[in-house]
Order: structure tokens, then sequence, then C-alpha cells
């Protein structure tokens, strides 16, 4: 007891606020771990098309980097400094996703969901500053309406908020995935809110009757639902139709499958041999299952349970409901992000482009999300180690 | 700062959303589980599969060993050669390069190079010696396989028997055909592991499926029977210019065919080389019907009218059915009347009177006649039917023609008179030869065939093949009293030049005209067998259309005494002479 208490008191000499540095090992370890699975999956067609087997390396590496500094900075800026510019940043993010259709908007793999920022000439999705944007905008709609959000009225106005923005995303931008992440972010980030269980249950009980009735129609034939049905009954029997819409799916299921339990080892996957597409990128989960196995895969998904469990912390220490709200936001974020793209990889739910956050190839994903982390360091740094 | 009683909702909130997803990532790894564990198998083989490109390894097809173990069909190297649209770095020089070394026109070759496949074979069969020089090229994206093509140590012997094979060393006629599942083996493969555009993975190398060859097949057919029995055909076919002569030469005992010749033969190694003085603008169609008559076996594809040689079935029957008995006589004034027509005998004098056996050693026609009409329509075509004539003899070679008789029905006594002495009915070579062998063995009708076993890759029986015996065709006092008459056919009788000097042979001739009548055209054929006591071997010959005389003892029985002269103290049979002096 007496050993204990002395070094708790040597703790409180050394700071007296909390850096989570857990957090901080968690997230490199999931950085570095990704670039070394992106070489990996895509040298190969990386040296076919570039004739440089580190192209896509270095392309991230910059961005993580970029990332990296952005998040230093971030995490030593006070959080609540972020809070005054709650409208700014939500118009921005509405505002910026149309530019896709300007001539400043760039196309990749048959979508236009890039633009290109001026001057420093790199290209950027507004979706992910759509989804940072309405975490900060959100935590601070939850502070600002206090116990209203326990009314109907104050639930209605939580999610009317995200809706347009999501409806942008989907409609202007076709992706679909992170309309669905904004919308469930904004709906994890109303659930902490308020005290109420029964109308997220039912909610909850709504979205799965939803699913199961357009199942339904798929397996019954109807056409209502046009290519988005095909996706849905490739998903249901990926070898019923091995070359269109299931390839994808079937080709990562090959790639899990040969993996075993062990793995074939690092780079040796066959599949990123252009036998499946997207390989660096929303498909990377399976590479790393091919490559590394089942224990490559626990230990990515142990990996975010922990880097959750670090949030969750956090979020139950901060000093306010704003920095609390800021940090479920970003958990959400990851967690459904994280969530989705191993569900989709598994052909667990339907094939929708959604990115393995920290690994999967895409720099804004990253960038971004290094911000997200920042703000968590930063609400961190302001708990004071004599609540813990 | 968090209100105390908020804090407490919030943290409770955070907690279940941090289950939640626990839960979910939980979940997903049990599915993970599931894929890597249980499915894994599944998975990895579809993706095995699509990652390696195959080439097959053709297996050493099984060679075909006469009864000395003798090898008629063999097979020796030979090289594929193939091309990989998405390996090949100068595709003008490969086309030269193959056009040139494989002896292809430009065009075919470009055709094939600039063919977007995985893999496309420009030439199969090339001479090992021309594979190996395309190899020294080096040509990336130009693959080399060797693999094996059938080779007939004596180009045509018995072509019509063993048949030949095709380009993927499947069976095309003959015994080829028959064993094909027994020789074929099983072929092999290489696996080469390649990208999804088709190009080969250097580290990940080759993994071989190695071929496992076919079974050789032992047949009964003896090489110096063979062999000898062709000799004998050609002189004959030569001397008589004939159309074409068949010799069989067949165990009467157990069906085993020891020798079957159809002259001309063809060259099995060049199977589809047309003869000379071939008009040559045939259309393929043409063509393809020349090959085919080439590759006739005029023994077991063709009927023929068997002539006086049926004779022996009709006098079988009758002795059967008691209608007659060896010392029965009869009468012929040269003719014999059979309702409202006349059939001449041969002989137009006619043979006056003569017991049952003289009337076989005459080969008389009206004798015969009356034999059929004592047993009458239904007995004889009971009998007819009973000696197998209207069932195939079902012989190991494929298109066995089915006997073209009359129906039942249709049938007086003037076809009856006509087919008691073997004509207006056609049957096979080799149901004659199977039909008397019944008559002359006891009654046994046996399986004529030649396929006696198989041996696999080390040597070992992998199989022995059996074939049905029908018993009891006729009695054996029937058989007995056949084999005396026809032994004195040949000694006393219009056989006569069928004898060989120190051995008791049994037989009987036949000319028959072919159809239509009038027109000249003969069919010499004389069947015998030794020792007439113990039939042990049983041979027919058949001279079709020869010029100059035409009668089946001048040139038919000629052909089978030479046979037997050579080949019975070859089987080991014995003459009466030796064992009287010894």
């Amino acid at each position: 007891m007496a050993q204990a208490a002395k070094a708790k008191r040597r703790k409180k000499e050394q700071s007296e606020y909390f850096f989570d540095y857990s957090l901080l090992f968690i997230v490199l370890f999931l950085l570095g771990f990704g670039l070394v699975m992106i070489y990996s999956a895509s040298s190969y067609n990386a040296y076919e098309d570039y004739k440089d087997t580190a192209y896509y390396l270095k392309k991230q590496l910059i961005a993580v980097v970029i990332g990296l500094v952005l998040m230093i900075v971030v995490a030593n800026i006070p959080y609540r400094f972020w809070a005054r510019f709650y409208l700014i940043g939500y118009l921005v993010s509405a505002a910026s996703i149309p530019l896709v259709l300007t001539p400043l908007g760039q196309s990749s793999h048959g979508a236009t969901r890039w633009i290109i920022i001026p001057i420093i000439n790199m290209s950027m999705q507004p979706a992910e500053l759509a989804k940072l944007g309405m975490i900060l905008f959100l935590a601070v709609l939850v502070c600002k309406m206090g116990k209203g959000i326990r009314s109907l009225k104050g639930f209605a106005v939580m999610v009317a908020f995200p809706l347009p923005v999501a409806l942008e995303v989907y409609l202007i931008t076709d992706n679909m995935s992170s309309a669905i992440i904004i919308l469930a972010i904004s709906i994890l980030m109303v659930f902490v809110a308020s005290p109420d269980y029964k109308k997220f249950i039912i909610m909850a009980a709504a979205v799965m009757a939803v699913a199961a009735l357009l199942i339904f129609l798929v397996v019954s034939g109807s056409d209502i639902l046009e290519f988005r049905g095909s996706r849905i009954r490739a998903w249901l029997d990926p070898e019923s139709d091995p070359t269109d819409t299931g390839f994808q799916t079937l080709q990562g299921l090959y790639a899990i499958g040969s993996g075993g339990v062990l793995g074939k080892g690092l780079g040796q996957s066959m599949q990123k041999l252009n036998f499946l597409p997207e390989a660096q990128n929303d498909m990377i989960f399976s590479i790393i299952c091919e490559e590394l196995g089942l224990f490559g895969a626990i230990a990515i998904i142990v990996m975010f349970v922990m880097l959750l469990w670090r949030m969750m912390v956090i979020a139950n220490n901060a000093p306010d409901l704003f920095g609390a709200m800021l940090v479920v936001g970003v958990m959400g974020h990851i967690a459904v992000q994280a969530i989705l793209n191993i569900a989709v990889v598994t052909a667990t739910i339907p094939n929708t482009g959604i990115s393995l956050p920290f690994i999967s190839y895409g720099g804004t994903s990253v960038m971004f999300l290094l911000i997200e982390i920042g703000l968590v360091l930063s609400v961190a740094r302001k708990i004071q180690l004599k609540e813990l | 700062m968090l209100a105390d009683s908020n804090k407490i909702f919030h943290r409770k909130k955070i907690l279940v959303v941090f289950l939640l997803c626990t839960g979910m990532f939980a979940f997903l790894f049990g599915r993970l589980v599931y894929l890597c564990v249980w499915r894994a198998e599944h998975y990895s083989s579809l993706a095995t599969d699509l990652h390696e490109r195959e080439r097959s390894i053709k297996a050493a097809r099984g060679r075909i060993l006469d009864c000395n173990g003798k090898v008629l069909a063999d097979n020796k190297t030979v090289c594929t050669v193939s091309v990989i649209y998405n390996q090949i770095e100068e595709p003008e020089k490969v086309i030269e390069i193959l056009s040139r070394e494989l002896e292809l026109t430009e065009e075919y070759v470009r055709k094939r190079v600039e063919k977007y496949s995985s893999m496309e074979r420009i030439k199969s069969n090339v001479e090992k010696e021309v594979g190996d020089r395309i190899r020294e090229y080096d040509l990336a994206g130009v693959k080399v396989d060797e693999d094996y093509k059938r080779y007939y140590p004596y180009n045509d012997l018995a072509s019509k028997v063993l048949g030949f094979t095709g380009g993927d060393n499947q069976g095309i006629i003959g015994l080829e055909v028959v064993y094909d599942t027994y020789m074929e083996g099983e072929p092999g493969k290489i696996l080469t592991v390649t990208d999804a555009k088709g190009i080969e993975v250097e580290a990940a190398g080759e993994r071989r499926m190695e071929p496992v060859s076919g079974n050789d097949l032992c047949i009964s057919l003896d090489m110096n029977i063979q062999s000898y029995a062709t000799q004998l055909a050609n002189q004959a076919m030569a001397a008589k210019q004939a159309d074409s002569v068949s010799v069989l030469v067949m165990n009467p005992q157990n069906g085993e065919i020891y020798a079957c010749v159809n002259v001309p033969e063809f060259d099995l190694n060049n199977p589809f080389e047309l003869p000379e003085g071939t008009p040559e603008n045939l259309s393929s169609q043409e063509e393809q019907d020349l090959l085919n008559s080439i590759w006739r076996n005029g023994c077991i594809n063709d009927t023929y009218e068997p002539g006086s040689t049926f004779k022996i079935i009709t006098a079988a029957a009758g002795l059967e059915a008691g209608v007659v008995t060896l010392s029965s006589s009869f009468h012929c004034p040269g003719f014999i009347s059979v309702d409202d027509r006349t059939i001449h005998c041969h002989k137009r004098a006619g043979h006056g009177s003569q017991d049952f056996t003289h009337t076989m050693m005459n080969s008389c026609n009206p004798a015969l006649i009356t034999v059929g009409l004592r047993l009458g329509l239904d007995n004889y075509y009971s009998y007819f039917e009973r000696f197998g004539l209207k069932t195939r003899t079902g012989i190991d070679l494929p298109g066995e023609a089915g006997t073209i008789m009359h129906k039942k029905e249709n049938m007086g006594n003037v076809e009856l008179a006509t087919v008691s002495f073997g004509q207006s009915f056609q049957i096979t070579p080799i149901q004659l030869l199977t039909t008397v062998s019944s008559i002359i063995n006891g009654g046994k009708r046996v399986t004529p065939h030649f396929g006696v076993k198989t041996l696999d890759g080390d040597g070992n029986v992998a199989e022995v093949f059996e074939y049905p015996v029908t018993e009891g065709i006729v009695s054996e006092e029937t058989s007995e009293q056949m084999r005396g008459i026809l032994e004195m056919v040949v000694s006393e009788g219009s056989g006569s030049n069928g004898q060989v000097k120190g051995f008791r042979i049994g037989g009987k001739t036949a000319t028959s005209q072919t159809l239509p009548r009038g027109s000249g055209r003969y069919i010499a054929s004389f069947i015998g067998f030794a020792p007439a006591d113990d039939p042990q071997v049983i041979a027919i010959a058949i001279v079709n259309n020869p010029q100059g005389v035409y009668y089946g003892s001048q040139v038919a029985a000629p052909i089978v005494r030479q046979l037997y002269e050579n080949i019975l103290p070859y089987l080991g049979i014995t003459g009466y002479e030796e064992s009287e002096g010894g």
C-alpha cells in the first residue's frame, strides 16, 4: 500500500497532465503495419504500372508524415479552440462536396470523389473532410442543446443536420459507404448524448427490418434496386457470378481462404498479382489474411479493439462534455469504418467501397484520421491525473 | 465539466458503444475463423486453379504385344510446340522461325502467335530433332513439350487389326479403339503459377503431376504367322490379279486369332497417305471415303455370299436333326427342281449316285439342297439361329458387320434351297470361321478375339480378358462326323489342293459368283483346319475377284496349304507320319 502510494506520488510529480502513449503507440503500430502491407500488396502492380515497386508506398508515406505533423499540431492545441469553428466546419464540408462537379473535381475508378486543392496541388476527398466536420459540429451541438437533446425535438434536430451532408455525399459523389459512415457517426454521438435507449432500439430494429426486406426483394428476383441489387445477389452467393459483380468478393475470399491459419508468409500473396482488384486499398485486409493468416487478422482486430478501449477511457474521463463527444465521434468513425471494412472483405455484408482505417492506401483518409487522433490526444492531455 | 449525473449515463453509453463494437469485432473474428479454417481448403483449391496454368503431359500409351511378346505398336518421343501470348517478346522472329522449322505457312503461324489466349498449340507430333532445334533458339514465350507418338515397327503388318491413333493418341480404328481405355493411361500436368495476365511467376516454379502410363495389351496375334500369311496373300493377289485377299487363322478351341490378313494393307505410320494414282482434286468427303475403304477390315466389316463352304453348316444341321446319316444315298442328275425353279449343279453332267460323305466331297448342290428341303424351312431357320449366324460373333474389333439374311416369313423353298448351298444371303468371313469352328470343335461356339490380357507398367498382369462360350451348338457325335467328312473332302475330294503332306487336314472349298450374277466376278475361298481329328487351328483364305482360274480349290486352297506347311510345325502340331515313325 505504501509502495503504491509512493508510486502514485512519483507519477504525479512527473506530469500533472495525461498523455496517452498507449493510444499513440497503437496508432503508430497500425500505420507501420499498414505501410508494410501496402508495399506488399501494391509492389507488383506498382512495378507493372509505374516501374517502381514503392510507388504507392512513397505516396502513402508522404501522407502519413504530413498526417503525423498535423496530429502533433492538433494535439498541442487545446481542443476547445476548435469549438468556435463548428458552423464554418459544417458549411465548408457541405460546400466542398459539390466542388467535385467543378473543374477541380478528379475522377478515379469511374467515380468522381476527389477534388484537387489548388496551389499545393494535392487531391483530397471532401467526404473525409465532411466526417471530421460532422464530428466537430455535433459535439458542439450536443453541448449547446444541453438537456434539450432528451426531447423528441432535440433528437430530430440532431439527426436532421447530418442528413443533407450524407445525402450530398451519396447523391453527388455516389459514395454510399461514406454517407452511411457519416450517418452512423451521428447516430452514435446522439446515442451517447441522450439517456434514452428505446428510440435507438426501435431505430436499430427498423434498419434491420429494411435490410431484411431489401434482401428478400433481391432474392425474390425484383429489379427495383438495379445495380445495388446485383451487389446483394453477389454477396449472397459470390460463386454464382464469379466474373461480374461477385468477382471482387470472391477474389477476396480466395485470398482469405488460401491464407488459412498461419498465412503464406509476408510477401507471398498470389491474389495481389492482379487477381484481386483494389488489393492495396479496400481489400487490403484479405491480403493481410492471405499473407499472415488468421494470426495477422487477430493482431489487427485486437489493435482496433485496444484503440477503441483507449478512446473509451479518454471519453469517460474527458474534462467536459464537448471533449467527450469529440472522442466519441472519432471512436465511432474508426469503429464503424473498421467493422464495415472487415465485414465487406469477409463477405458478411454486401460489397461497398470502405477503406480500413490507418491501413488501406489513401492519403486523405489517413491524414484526416490522424487529425482526429490529434483531437483525441488533445482531449487526453486535459485529463487531470488526479481525477483518474 | 460533466455534471456527475450526466457523467454516469454518458459513461454507461460509451461503454455500451464500446461493447457493441467489440461484439461486432468478435463476430467478424468468428467469421474469419470459419473462412480460414473450415473454408480454407475450398477457397485455396479454387485459388490454386486460378493461379496455375495447365499444360498436359501425354501419358505413354500402352504398347500392343503379340503372343510372343513382340512389340507391334510402340511409342516414340515427339514434341508439341506451343506459344504463350503474354510472354512472347519478338513475335516476328517467333513467326519466322516457327513457320520455317515446322514447315507451316507464315499465315497459319501468325494467326496462332497473335491470338490472345493463355496458351496456343502450334503443332503437335513434331520430330524430336526439330523440337530440340526450336528449343535451342531459346525464344521467349515458345514452349516445346515432349510427348509420345504411336509408332508401328512393322509398318503395314496387321494394319487393319491394330489400327492407329490420332493426334491426341486416341484410337481411331482397330484394336487401338477397342482397347483405348486400357492403353490410354492418365495424362499428367505441368502446372505453372502465373499472375492474372498469364505471366509466369518465376519464384513459384512449376508443379508436375506425372502421367500414368497406359497398360500394355497382349494379343493372340502371332507376328510370324501374320507376316507369313501376309506374304502368301500378297503372292496370291499378285498372281491372280485379285482385288483383295483375306486370310484368317484362328484357334477353333478358344477363339484366339493368330492372324488376320487383308491385303492390300496400309502403312500404320502414315495412315492418311493416299495410294499412288489417286486423283489430285478430291473433296475432303471423297478423300475420307477413300481412306475409310482403305482402312476397312474385310474379314469383319464386309459380308459376302459364302458359297459352298456354307454346305458345312447345312450338312451339320442335317446330321444333327437326323434327316441324313453318313450312309444316306443321294442321286444327282446335274440339277434339281425346287417348286417352279431348276437349280443346276456346278457339274452339269451330275454326280450320279453318292453317299452323304461323297456329296460333300463333290460339293454337290442338289444333294445339299435336298438336305435343306428335308429339314424344312422352320427347322433350317432355327438351326441357322442356333448356330449363332444371325448374331454378331462379338469379336473385339469395331464395326463388325451383321448377317444379311432373308426374313423367315419371306422365305420359300427356292430361298431355302439357295441358302442350303451358301447363296442369296451374306455373312462375314469371321462369322463363317466361327460357326465352322463350333461345328468341328465339339459344339462350342467360341468368341473370336485378339485381346488376351493387359500388363501394367511393371509387366504384371493387370487384367485377363474372358470371352463367352456357348456350349451344345451341335452334338459331339455330329461334330465328329463332320470332321470325318471334311477330312475326306481334302484327302480325296474337291479340297485336295489343301492337303499338307504328313498332316490330317479337314476343309471345304467354295467358289461363289458375286452379285450381279453373270458379271464374271468370283470369290474363291477355302476353309481348312488341322489336325482333322482334333482341330487346333482353323484358317480361311478368301480371294476376291481372281483373274483366270477362279475356283476355290485352285486359288484359295493352295494358300492355306502353304500356310499350314509352315505354321503347323511352328505351332507344334504333330503330323501322323512322324508319330508312326516315332
